[in-house]
């Protein structure tokens, strides 16, 4: 779906009077390979090049050197340029940035209007997306009165009437509550899983990483680590050198195997923490137990 | 030194009461429960519809009240406030702050340098321009520009929103040193709940414009279904140690953090099978 060779981007730099004044690279010599249908997180500090690599892929900015395909097509050759902004789309950190019409609908049918789509298509794309994200019941609402989750899976629904075949998303939980975290993250989820859209999510919060197929850890513009979630979340001391961290249950297991207890090292879920530390021999201890499982099995994407 | 707050309402705020003497506060609440109206009302940038806030014993909106020692005594740092810095270098803008306040260049420059130490600025980008430094260093220098006011009060409206893990991580030991070194009252508004639970002395939880909870981190996270369906969660730690205590192993659930929990854990470790 998106192949990445040798990508180099340098951001130029203008004095006062609008003059080049030198360079600095923001992506140093990544190579990448993306499927059709994965599910790739991006991790890395502020500054390591994520969002960069990230404008690369749907045309906004255009490689300094090497080259990037996004389903074939290469995004510097200038006839490519639509196809490829329809085929990857992107969403952005701050929802109130992305909406742009009075009526959530009307916000959702904007793009494929835009490119011409007939009338009744438009109107069966809004209405796809806006159940695949979960808010067909808030079609008539002003944007301005939905909570921040609501609003970026607004946008979301936005970027699929567009039928792309690749979504990225660049931080997209950064400014919202607990519960626009979880809705979003389940959103990009269920569409990955069941309409087979490949989606490239780059986040700050560790948790959100570990249902992905894959985890690119980019530093100084160079991919630092890729692996699946359990590959990189085991090296605790190697994520904390790059500036960032595991989820809190890994961190968990990794202090308790520091205090000499015998559990692994690439423990993700409370789940398995629980086994590994009780040899899963559990007790069923009361009636409220089942209730409590299926209100947690509901925060799955979180924690 | 503190700030009482009596049943103030704003549009949809209701009743909300409190009172804020010397601590570190974490204010909670899902997006559009009121926390940054009510915070804009504590330093006089938005006035109530009813109620009251006093600062020390006087009622803000009073005739005779003087704002402006207000809004130095009461500093609030917005969400992304990197956007406000503006001046020709680090130093020139964490000035304008006290310069504004009428004070000479020379006390204006005791300040900024007493300030930016405070948020553990290096001293080689006192002379850098503020767009050349990187996410966390802005924040921090953004944050300097209030503190160079010197408030007794801090309120920080989400102030690691965008950083990354170890930015979040120093722009919060950063907070919890200056409010040891000091001695304020700081009001930290955060969506995190395990940062939350980790640097504050006390927690409120906004919901529907109103004060809901007002109490220690720990009994305020033992509430966990309530929290939830306010559209906020416990700190990753909890439902850890929920799911461990379910599982039969008999732990306090009441553990925060990830070393308040392996000590826990330990406690226990004749009954673990490993």
């Amino acid at each position: 779906m998106i192949k990445i060779q040798e990508l180099i981007h340098d951001y130029i730099k203008r004095d006062d009077e609008g003059n080049a004044a030198g360079t600095q690279r923001a992506i140093d010599g990544v190579d990448l390979d993306v499927k059709a249908g994965q599910f790739i997180a991006v991790l890395g500090h502020n500054g390591s090049g994520k969002s960069t690599l990230a404008k690369h892929l749907n045309a906004l900015l255009f490689p300094t050197e090497g080259t990037v395909w996004v389903d074939g097509l290469d995004t510097k050759d200038e006839k490519n340029l639509w196809e490829i902004r329809r085929e990857a789309g992107m969403v952005f950190q701050n929802p109130d940035n992305q909406i742009i019409a009075q009526v959530v609908e009307e916000d959702v049918g904007f793009g494929p209007e835009n490119i011409g789509v007939p009338t009744d298509e438009i109107w069966q794309r809004v209405e796809e997306s806006l159940k695949a994200v979960g808010m067909w019941e808030h079609r008539k609402k002003s944007p301005n009165r939905l909570s921040g989750g609501q609003k970026q899976r607004v946008s979301i629904a936005g970027v699929i009437a567009m039928e792309p075949k690749c979504i990225i998303l660049d931080e997209p939980t950064a400014m919202l509550d607990p519960n626009g975290r979880r809705e979003v993250i389940s959103a990009a989820m269920k569409l990955n899983r069941t309409k087979g859209i490949t989606v490239i999510l780059i986040t700050h919060y560790m948790e959100e990483a570990i249902n992905a197929d894959r985890i690119i850890v980019m530093d100084r513009g160079k991919v630092a680590m890729q692996g699946t979630p359990r590959e990189i979340f085991s090296q605790v001391e190697r994520m904390k050198e790059l500036q960032l961290d595991v989820p809190q249950v890994t961190l968990l297991a990794h202090e308790l195997r520091g205090m000499g207890l015998k559990i692994p090292d690439s423990i993700l879920t409370k789940e398995e923490l629980a086994a590994a530390l009780m040899g899963g021999q559990t007790s069923q201890n009361s009636g409220l137990g089942g209730d409590c499982a299926k209100k947690e099995a509901a925060h799955g994407d979180q924690n | 030194m503190g700030i009482k707050i009596d049943d103030i309402c704003f549009e949809y705020e209701r009743g909300t009461a409190m009172q804020v003497d010397n601590q570190f506060i974490g204010l909670i609440g899902h997006t559009g429960s009121g926390k940054s109206t009510f915070v804009q009302t504590l330093n006089g940038l938005l006035k109530p519809t009813s109620g009251h806030i006093y600062y020390n014993g006087e009622d803000i909106s009073g005739e005779k009240f003087d704002k402006k020692k207000l809004r130095s005594d009461v500093g609030l740092v917005f969400q992304y406030p990197e956007h406000q810095l503006f001046e020709i270098d680090v130093l020139t803008d964490v000035m304008f702050g006290p310069r504004n306040l009428g004070l000479s260049d020379a006390e204006a420059k005791k300040r900024a340098l007493e300030a930016l130490e405070s948020v553990h600025m290096p001293e080689k980008y006192y002379k850098s321009s503020p767009f050349d430094l990187s996410g966390g260093q802005k924040r921090r220098a953004a944050i300097a520009g209030v503190l160079a006011m010197r408030p007794k009060i801090l309120i920080l409206d989400e102030p690691t929103a965008g950083l990354d893990p170890k930015g979040r991580d120093s722009i919060l030991g950063m907070i919890s040193d200056m409010k040891k070194k000091l001695n304020m009252t700081i009001i930290l508004v955060s969506h995190s709940m395990d940062d939350v639970a980790r640097y504050v002395d006390r927690i409120m939880v906004m919901g529907g414009g109103k004060l809901l909870y007002d109490d220690e981190p720990v009994k305020v996270f033992r509430h966990v279904q309530e929290l939830e369906s306010l559209g906020l969660a416990a700190p990753q730690i909890t439902y850890i140690m929920k799911l461990l205590k379910e599982k039969g192993l008999d732990v306090s659930t009441d553990a925060l953090t990830v070393e308040e929990a392996a000590a826990e854990i330990m406690a226990h470790r004749r009954e673990l099978h490993v």
